[in-house]
């Protein structure tokens, strides 16, 4: 199928949003553009970050995502409780793939679902008496959690519990960091708010309050990187071979001490803006720390952040940064000779969280193919304007789309391939459209990094050519 | 070239050197306990005092094994022809009951929420039911929408009738469409009370105005409740009921919905009991239920008092459980059991007795629902094996001292114990104080699995990991030989992996 022209695509919107009652679409039309390159920003013709319409199935998540699931969840040696009733924390127990080291339930609580699973008598009575004893038992039944986190559901800010009470009064009881989080899933519109508040949060409770061993000039810290199937791993492993010494890793795979210290970093490395541009700014102001965006995914964009970074540092740095790009070309080429005659001009349309939308793009370029649609479920603006120049020309750009629009348009475009969550998975998957998660990394992954692109090449690769899918019609049916 | 390239994802990459030297140095930045420390306290929860503080605890909850109301009741909605499930309250909730059922399935799964947000949880969601109703009707065409609430609007207090009511009166659905609703506020029971909950609602509204005719239809309805194994369970009821010539109605039948071909097309309805027979259900001659613990109260009520229809609640799992299931309903319907059915219990009993040797004697615990729990204890014991741990969070006291009475009554059973409102860090303790040979629930049994080397059956929900087995029934005589099949060879694979010296290429 041709890909559709600027025109063409301008009418999809109009065509697909006819379906909605009048106010919905009112709403929905501030949501969906076609991008142009040339725009400086994209506050005229894109409103984000605003409520979904009831009733649309929105594939947004809530703020307790955001800083459970997100932000606070993949730090292993605290305890993060949900803090509520059962669902949530059951929803969300080991489905991110943020990996760590260590043994579950001994010194790393990653992946269990802690729980004051609330009954009838907490909602009339409150559960501040059974958070506290909650806590003692944490801290008996897990001698090695360095810290608590208290992670609200949407009933604790509905019942007027003084979570924030409970936890100085036990923080100085059992002598631990404990860390009360207003993340009520009704809070905010979307995970979004869940990441500020988190990262709040831990700028009140957590930052500052340790100080490292020791210090060099080349200490740096990952914020942003949730280490999905290794991700972190696989990005600080090139900082390593550039000379820095990653001192914290936010949050994937991290720990307390790793945040508490990370104010000695000389420089903030930040890969998912939208979820921790907050903490970056606030250490910026606070302790002078300089942060840079930086994007690992592809070798194209790697290689852009590697002497971005590097330029941050001495001609040591620099070199070393030359280095590591050279050493690692080779490699590169032979991933990309194999696998670009295979994508090259294949379509490709995303919907991600906050960062991917864009990020990715740079990758799939790589391999020779095009982005014809990307959106985010919880961008704001400013994720927008990042993303004018990175998708092309005539990109559809839709925000907070709903499931009814991701697939009128993915009818209409027929892309080769689709990027966005398991609630979409295996929809455009019975379309015939191969799909791959690209919040998970559909079960694989890391994406990031060198390492982590040959893997993602590999991947693209797995979904655009599965046999299966030219298979779909009877051979009995005639064409 | 192709060869050389050797590309290493998360399952070898970090095993390389590197990558463990990279690892290893972070430890100075995590400021990580040393293997001394880890070792002691790795030793200490493995102790008598641990266990004891373990089961000391009053306020902590550590992985259970159950969901929350909602998710039960959108599971019951998607039974039904053109409906679409549709939750009042926050959003959040609604996308992880999607992503739950996708992991779970590998299907699609839509519902909708209506998105309150701090303005609604002072005003009430309101206004949100009224725009949430009109926005999915017109954009998905459903032929009938299931509302079910989630904690935040039950807590707020919001009052689904009359707001669904009003928002008939704005014209958000026409007047004569139906909106069943059910009340799930997750802090009460559990997701099979939900689904309970939803079922009532939908099966009441849609029944309204129906007459109770003076002799019944001489159909059966059959619900199968919040079951993981829908697809394959639903289908091979289906079979059974069809070769006994037993005219039936399944009363939320998800079979279809979880189970569509890809052809290039996606339906978001496929399938499902229409409303059309939702009305002849309220004339059947019985009702019988495949998971008591998901009709518990509400379900069993209507249709006992209101449908005035006979009530069976019982599970075709196992060789008793399937037999005595027949027999109640050959007996209600006057049909004959057929030769056909006789020949695949048979047929069953005999793949029992060749796998008798490797489960006779074999100790094992299990988590889950409580009528799953039960029901497969008593088939696990029909294989002579042995129940230790029953590991049940929701369900009743009530149900766990009928059960422990009849585990103590049994010669197999006598050394097993309900701990009915445990969670997965009691079993963990339970299972190393008395160790068993298998492990028997959903994937959320995996680390206990892994941690004490012991074969995790899964049976049960939710199953993320391992693919399809949803498609295969648990229940009836085929299901015995798929229990079977899954348990005595997981049983096998765990003795030629441990085996020093016995190879075996028979066993
Ligand atoms: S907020 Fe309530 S209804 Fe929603 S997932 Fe959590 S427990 Fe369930
Ligand atoms: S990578 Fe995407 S899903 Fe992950 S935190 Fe960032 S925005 Fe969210």
């Amino acid at each position: 199928m041709p890909a559709l022209s600027k025109q063409e695509k301008q009418e999809l919107i109009s065509e697909v949003l006819a379906a909605y009652p009048e106010e919905a679409r009112a709403e929905r039309e501030k949501h969906l553009y076609v991008n142009d390159p040339e725009m400086e920003s994209t506050t005229k013709c894109l409103t984000a970050n605003r409520k979904s319409q009831p009733g649309v199935m929105t594939a947004r998540g809530c703020a307790y995502a955001g800083s459970k699931g997100v932000v606070w969840g993949p730090v292993k040696d605290m305890v993060h409780i949900s803090h509520g009733p059962v669902g949530c924390g059951q929803y969300s127990w080991g489905t991110r793939r943020n990996y760590s080291t260590g043994s579950t339930g001994i010194d790393n609580f990653v992946v269990m679902q802690v729980t004051s699973d609330f009954q009838e008598r907490d909602i009339v009575f409150g559960g501040d008496k059974k958070l506290e004893q909650m806590i003692r038992e944490i801290k008996e039944i897990f001698p090695l959690a360095k810290g608590i986190t208290i992670q609200s559901e949407c009933p604790i800010g509905l019942i007027g519990d003084d979570i924030e009470a409970v936890a100085k009064r036990m923080s100085a009881e059992l002598n631990m960091p404990i860390v009360p989080v207003r993340c009520e899933g009704f809070r905010g519109v979307s995970q979004s708010l869940g990441h500020h508040l988190a990262n709040d949060t831990v700028r009140d409770h957590v930052l500052g309050t340790a100080e490292p061993a020791d210090s060099t000039d080349y200490d740096v810290a990952i914020i942003g990187d949730y280490n999905i199937g290794g991700d972190a791993w696989a990005s600080r492993i090139i900082l390593e071979e550039m000379g820095l010494r990653v001192i914290a890793q936010w949050s994937g795979d991290g720990t307390l001490n790793e945040m508490q210290t990370t104010h000695k970093a000389k420089l903030n490395l930040v890969h998912c803006y939208r979820s921790m541009n907050y903490i970056a700014r606030h250490m910026e102001e606070k302790y002078g720390i300089p942060w840079l965006e930086y994007n690992f995914f592809g070798p194209t964009k790697i290689e852009e952040s590697v002497r971005a970074i590097a330029a941050k540092f001495d001609k040591k740095v620099q070199d070393k940064a030359e280095e590591v790009i050279a050493s690692h070309k080779g490699r590169m080429q032979a991933v990309l000779d194999k696998y670009r005659p295979r994508l090259e001009g294949k379509k490709v349309m995303l919907y991600v969280g906050g960062l991917r939308p864009r990020h990715v793009i740079g990758a799939y370029e790589d391999l020779g193919m095009e982005i014809i649609g990307t959106g985010y479920e919880f961008g704001h603006n400013d994720d927008y304007d990042r993303t004018l120049k990175e998708a092309g020309d005539a990109t559809l750009i839709y925000d907070d789309v709903t499931a009814y629009e991701l697939e009128a348009f993915a009818e209409n475009m027929r892309p080769d391939v689709i990027g966005a969550g398991v609630k979409e998975k295996y929809v455009f998957q019975k379309m015939g459209i191969p799909f791959r998660q690209m919040h998970s990394w559909d079960y694989s992954g890391p994406y990031h990094g060198y390492d982590g692109f040959e893997i993602f090449a590999r991947d693209m690769d797995m979904a655009v050519n599965a046999p299966a899918y030219k298979l779909m019609k009877a051979p009995w049916k005639n064409a | 070239m192709q060869e050389a390239l050797n590309i290493k994802d998360h399952n070898g990459l970090f095993e390389l050197e590197r990558y463990k030297e990279s690892q290893e140095a972070k430890k100075a930045f995590e400021k990580w306990p040393t293997e001394d420390e880890i070792e002691k306290v790795r030793a200490y929860t493995c102790s008598d005092e641990y266990k004891e503080k373990n089961f000391g605890r009053t306020a902590l909850t550590i992985n259970p094994a159950k969901a929350c109301q909602p998710l039960g009741a959108i599971f019951a909605a998607a039974g039904f022809d053109g409906c679409l499930p549709y939750v009042h309250g926050s959003q959040g909730c609604t996308a992880y009951f999607r992503s739950h059922f996708n992991r779970h399935f590998k299907e699609p799964f839509a519902a909708v929420s209506d998105s309150m947000t701090e303005d609604a949880a002072v005003f009430g969601g309101h206004k949100n039911m009224i725009a949430g109703l009109k926005n999915a009707y017109a954009l998905y065409k459903p032929k009938m929408i299931a509302v079910s609430s989630t904690c935040m609007a039950e807590v707020i207090g919001d009052d689904l009738n009359a707001f669904i009511k009003n928002a008939k009166k704005a014209e958000s659905v026409p007047a004569d469409f139906p909106v069943p609703f059910a009340h799930t506020p997750s802090f009460v029971g559990s997701h099979v009370t939900g689904y309970d909950n939803m079922l009532k609602g939908i099966l009441f509204q849609l029944t309204q105005g129906v007459e109770k005719a003076p002799a019944d239809n001489g159909k059966v309805n059959i619900i199968p409740g919040f079951d993981g194994f829908a697809v394959g369970n639903i289908q091979e009821i289906k079979r059974i009921l069809k070769l006994m010539g037993v005219d039936s109605i399944v009363l939320a039948d998800n079979s279809d919905v979880l189970d569509t071909p890809l052809d290039g097309t996606y339906k978001m309805y496929a399938g499902g009991t229409t409303i059309e027979e939702v009305k002849a259900a309220k004339n059947a001659r019985a009702t019988f239920a495949l998971l008591p613990d998901s009709v518990e109260k509400a379900t069993k009520t209507l249709i006992k008092d209101e449908w005035a229809q006979q009530f069976f609640a019982s599970i075709p799992l196992g060789l008793a459980g399937t037999d005595a299931w027949l027999m109640k309903l050959s007996e209600v319907t006057g049909k004959e059991i057929p030769a056909e059915l006789e020949r695949e219990r048979g047929k069953a009993l005999d793949a029992m007795t060749d796998s008798n040797y490797y489960l006779h004697g074999k100790r094992f615990a299990i988590f889950g629902d409580p009528s799953y729990a039960e029901a497969l204890t008593d088939f696990y014991m029909e294989l002579g094996a042995e129940p230790v741990h029953i590991v049940v969070t929701n369900g009743s006291k009530k149900w766990a001292k009928a059960f422990n009475k009849k585990l103590s009554e049994s010669s197999f059973g006598k050394g097993g114990k309900v701990h009915q409102g445990a969670d997965l860090w009691h079993l963990r303790s339970l299972m190393i104080s008395e160790p068993v040979d298998f492990l028997v629930g959903s994937t959320h049994g995996k680390q206990i699995a892994k941690e004490l080397d012991v074969p995790l059956i899964r049976i049960g929900f939710p199953i993320f990991d391992r693919h399809h087995l949803h498609r295969y029934p648990t229940f009836g005589y085929r299901g015995i030989i798929n229990i079977l099949t899954w348990t005595v060879n997981a049983i096998l694979d765990d003795l030629d992996r441990k085996a020093t010296f016995n190879n075996d290429f028979v066993r």
